[in-house]
C-alpha cells in the first residue's frame, strides 16, 4: 500500500514499462454516414437487379443488407478502429435481427385486417349464423363472441383463484417435498399439449354424463387445465420480486402472516399478476383444439348457457368457416371472407382485453411520485 | 409504557448451525442500549430474536429465556404475532410500504390489522408519530403522497414513524443510520434521544461514536472464526466499556485494533 507509484512517468528511457502515446482521439464517421450509405447501398443493389431483369423485392432487401454491412464495416476500419467497426457490425445485425423479427407480425396484422374489414361490420358482429344456409350471403359472428366470452370468462374464474393460490402456497408457505411435487407437477402440466386437455375433459364427461353430453363448461374446463399452469408460474415470480423487506416490515408492526400477504404481497404484485393472467387469458381464448371436441363444432345459434349444449367460439367458427371454403361458387368466398373477419374479431378481444388490464396495472401498481 | 426485557442462556441456531452461543443480559427500560462488534458476530440475529423476528427465516431456532417484563416471550402459549406488537423493529434500509401513501404507512400498524379508528384519532397518531419523527414538518403539505418519494434519510424517520405509532414498549433498530448521509444520521440519533423517555431501545450499529453518543449501555459481541458461534463478550455502561473495559477483546476493538 505503501510503496512508490510515481516511477512510471519520470523514470529513465528503458526502466519502465513504455509509455502508452496513442492519442485518445480517433476519427468518426459522421452521424449522416450510415443512414446515405444504406441509401446508396440500396440504390446500387436495386439498379444491379434492374440491370440482370431480375429485381424482386426481397431479394433486394436481403441483398442491401448484406451489401451494407460490408460497406459500413470496411469504412469503418478504414476511418475509424477495429473496436468501432466490430461494434458497428453488431449493430447492424441486431437491426437487421429487428427487421426480420417484425415481418411476419407486421404481414400477419396487415393480412387479418386487409383481408378481415370486407366483411366486418355491426352486422358481422351481431347476428348468428343460424338458419344461413352456405349460398347466403349473410350470418355473423355474434353467437361464437358470445361462446367466447363465457367459455374463457368461466376457464379464467376457475384458473385465477386456484393458480393464485397455488402460487401463494408455494412462494409463501411451501416447504420440502410438497412443494418441489407441486412445482414439478405445474411444470409438466405447462406442457400438455392442448388436445389431450380436451381428451381428459371429454372422457370426464362420458363418465359423469355418459356420451354425447358435452357442452360449454367442458370445453371451459378444458382450457383452466391449460391455464392453471401458466398463472401458477408466472404468478409465483411476481410475488418473488416482492422484496422480503415489506413482508418483515410487516410482520415487524404485528401483523399476522395471512394479513401481510392479503394487504402487502399482493398489492405490491397487482400490476404483474394482472399482466400474467392477461397472458394466460390470451394463449388459451385462441385454443381451438380441445374445444372442438369439448364445445363442438356445429352451434349456429345464440347459446349464453354453458351447461346446455354445443356452444360456438370465435377460433373454432374459424375452422369450420375454413373448412367449408372449398364449397362450389359463393358459398366458399362467403365462408372465406367470414373465416377472415372472425380472425380479425378474435385479435380485437385479445386486444381490448390486454387494453383493460394496462389499465388496470397502471390503477393498482406502486408509484413512485413526490 | 416502557419494559425491562431479560435475557438468560439463549441461543440461536440456523439449522445446525450454532450462531449465537450463551447470551445473558438485562436491557433497561427508557433507555438506550447499544451492540456494536464486527460484521457476522451474531449482534443483528440476537436483536432478531428478541421480537421473534428470526422465525421468518426457515430453519432458525432458539433455546433460552427471554422475559419482557414477567411474561416469557418464548412460551408456548405465546403468539408471536402478539410479541411484535409489544416490541417494534426498524430495519437497515428504510421499507416504506410502496402501495402507501405517507400517511397511510404512518398508519399502517393499525390498518393492515383491520383495526377501525376514526378519522380524528387517525390524524392525531399520524401527526403524533410524525413528529416523534421530526418528519412532520416536511411532509405535512404532502401526506397524501407515495412514501418511496422520498429521500432515504426521510424514508427511515417514516419507517420510525410507523413503529411507534402502533405504540410499542420495546423499539429495536438494525443499524437504522448505515445508510444515511451525516445530516440525516444526526436527525435519527436526535429522535433517539427523544425517544428513550418513552421506550426502551435497542440499536446494532457499526459506528462506535454513533453507539457512544446516543447509548446509555453498550453489549460487545464477538465471534472467535468463521463457523463458531458469536458470544457476548460484556455488557456495561457506555463510558465504562469506551473507557476501561474489562475484557481485552472489547478494549482492542474499540481502540480499533482489529475488526
Amino acid at each position: 500500500m505503501t510503496t512508490a507509484t510515481e516511477n512510471t512517468a519520470t523514470g529513465a528511457a528503458g526502466d519502465g514499462p513504455p509509455l502508452r502515446t496513442a492519442s485518445m482521439h480517433t476519427r468518426t464517421l459522421p452521424g449522416w454516414f450510415p443512414p446515405v450509405l444504406l441509401v446508396a447501398c440500396a440504390a446500387v443493389v436495386s439498379g444491379a437487379l434492374f440491370a440482370l431483369g431480375s429485381f424482386h423485392p426481397a431479394s433486394a432487401t436481403v441483398l442491401t443488407a448484406l451489401v451494407y454491412l460490408i460497406a459500413i464495416v470496411v469504412a469503418s476500419a478504414v476511418v475509424e478502429n477495429g473496436r468501432k467497426a466490430t461494434d458497428r457490425l453488431v449493430t447492424g445485425i441486431v437491426y437487421c435481427c429487428f427487421v426480420l423479427a417484425m415481418v411476419p407480425l407486421v404481414s400477419l396484422l396487415t393480412t387479418v385486417v386487409v383481408n378481415g374489414v370486407r366483411r366486418f361490420d355491426l352486422y358481422f358482429l351481431s347476428v348468428s349464423m343460424n338458419g344461413v344456409i352456405p349460398s347466403m350471403d349473410a350470418g355473423g359472428v355474434y353467437h361464437a363472441i358470445v361462446g367466447t366470452l363465457v367459455i374463457t370468462g368461466i376457464a379464467t374464474a376457475i384458473s385465477v383463484p386456484v393458480g393464485l393460490l397455488t402460487a401463494i402456497y408455494v412462494v409463501e408457505y411451501g416447504r420440502g417435498r410438497l412443494k418441489a411435487a407441486i412445482t414439478f407437477f405445474v411444470d409438466v402440466m405447462t406442457g400438455i399439449p392442448s388436445i389431450v386437455a380436451g381428451l381428459f375433459v371429454v372422457a370426464l364427461w362420458i363418465m359423469i354424463f355418459g356420451p354425447g353430453q358435452t357442452n360449454g363448461l367442458a370445453g371451459a374446463i378444458s382450457l383452466s387445465v391449460l391455464m392453471i399452469p401458466v398463472v401458477v408460474r408466472s404468478s409465483e415470480e411476481m410475488l418473488r420480486l416482492v422484496p422480503a423487506d415489506l413482508r418483515e416490515a410487516s410482520y415487524a408492526l404485528g401483523v399476522p402472516k395471512w394479513l401481510t400477504i392479503v394487504k402487502v404481497v399482493l398489492p405490491t404484485a397487482v400490476a404483474g399478476l394482472t399482466t400474467g393472467i392477461m397472458l394466460a387469458l390470451a394463449r388459451v381464448i385462441g385454443e381451438t383444439a380441445p374445444l372442438i371436441l369439448t364445445a363442438g363444432t356445429s352451434s349456429t345459434r345464440i347459446n349464453a348457457n354453458p351447461a346446455e349444449g354445443q356452444m360456438m367460439s370465435l377460433p373454432v367458427f374459424i375452422y369450420q368457416q375454413v373448412r367449408a371454403m372449398g364449397s362450389s361458387g359463393d358459398a366458399g368466398v362467403f365462408s372465406e371472407e367470414r373465416a377472415w373477419a372472425a380472425a380479425l374479431t378474435l385479435i380485437l378481444v385479445v386486444m381490448l382485453l390486454f387494453l383493460a388490464a394496462r389499465l388496470v396495472s397502471r390503477f393498482f401498481s406502486p408509484k413512485l411520485g413526490r | 409504557m416502557a419494559k425491562r426485557i431479560d435475557v438468560s442462556d439463549l441461543n440461536v441456531y440456523y439449522g445446525k448451525f450454532h450462531a449465537v452461543e450463551n447470551v445473558n443480559m438485562t436491557i433497561e427500560p427508557r433507555s438506550v442500549t447499544a451492540f456494536i462488534g464486527s460484521s457476522g458476530c451474531g449482534k443483528t440475529t440476537f436483536l432478531r430474536t428478541l421480537n421473534r423476528m428470526h422465525e421468518v427465516t426457515p430453519g432458525a431456532s432458539v433455546t433460552g429465556k427471554v422475559m419482557l417484563d414477567d411474561i416469557d416471550i418464548y412460551d408456548p402459549s405465546v403468539d408471536p404475532v402478539a410479541v411484535r406488537r409489544e416490541i417494534g423493529m426498524v430495519f437497515q434500509r428504510a421499507n416504506p410500504f410502496p402501495t402507501m401513501s405517507i400517511y397511510d404507512n404512518v398508519l399502517a400498524g393499525a390498518k393492515l390489522n383491520n383495526q377501525r379508528i376514526s378519522k380524528r384519532r387517525a390524524d392525531e397518531i399520524v401527526e403524533r408519530s410524525l413528529r416523534d419523527a421530526n418528519l412532520w414538518d416536511e411532509v405535512k403539505n404532502r401526506l397524501n403522497k407515495p412514501g418511496a418519494g422520498l429521500s432515504g434519510g426521510q424514508q427511515q424517520r417514516l419507517c420510525i414513524a410507523r413503529a411507534t405509532a402502533v405504540e410499542p414498549a420495546v423499539l429495536l433498530m438494525d443499524e437504522p443510520c448505515s445508510a444515511l448521509d451525516p445530516i440525516s444520521t444526526l436527525a435519527i440519533e436526535d429522535l433517539i434521544s427523544k425517544l428513550k423517555e418513552n421506550y426502551t431501545i435497542v440499536i446494532v450499529t457499526h459506528n462506535m461514536q454513533q453507539a457512544a453518543r446516543v447509548s446509555d449501555r453498550t453489549a460487545f459481541f464477538n465471534v472467535e472464526d468463521t463457523g463458531k458461534p458469536g458470544k457476548l463478550i460484556e455488557i456495561g455502561d457506555t463510558n465504562k466499556i469506551f473507557t476501561k473495559p474489562d475484557k481485552k477483546e472489547t478494549e482492542n476493538y474499540i481502540t480499533g485494533r482489529f475488526g
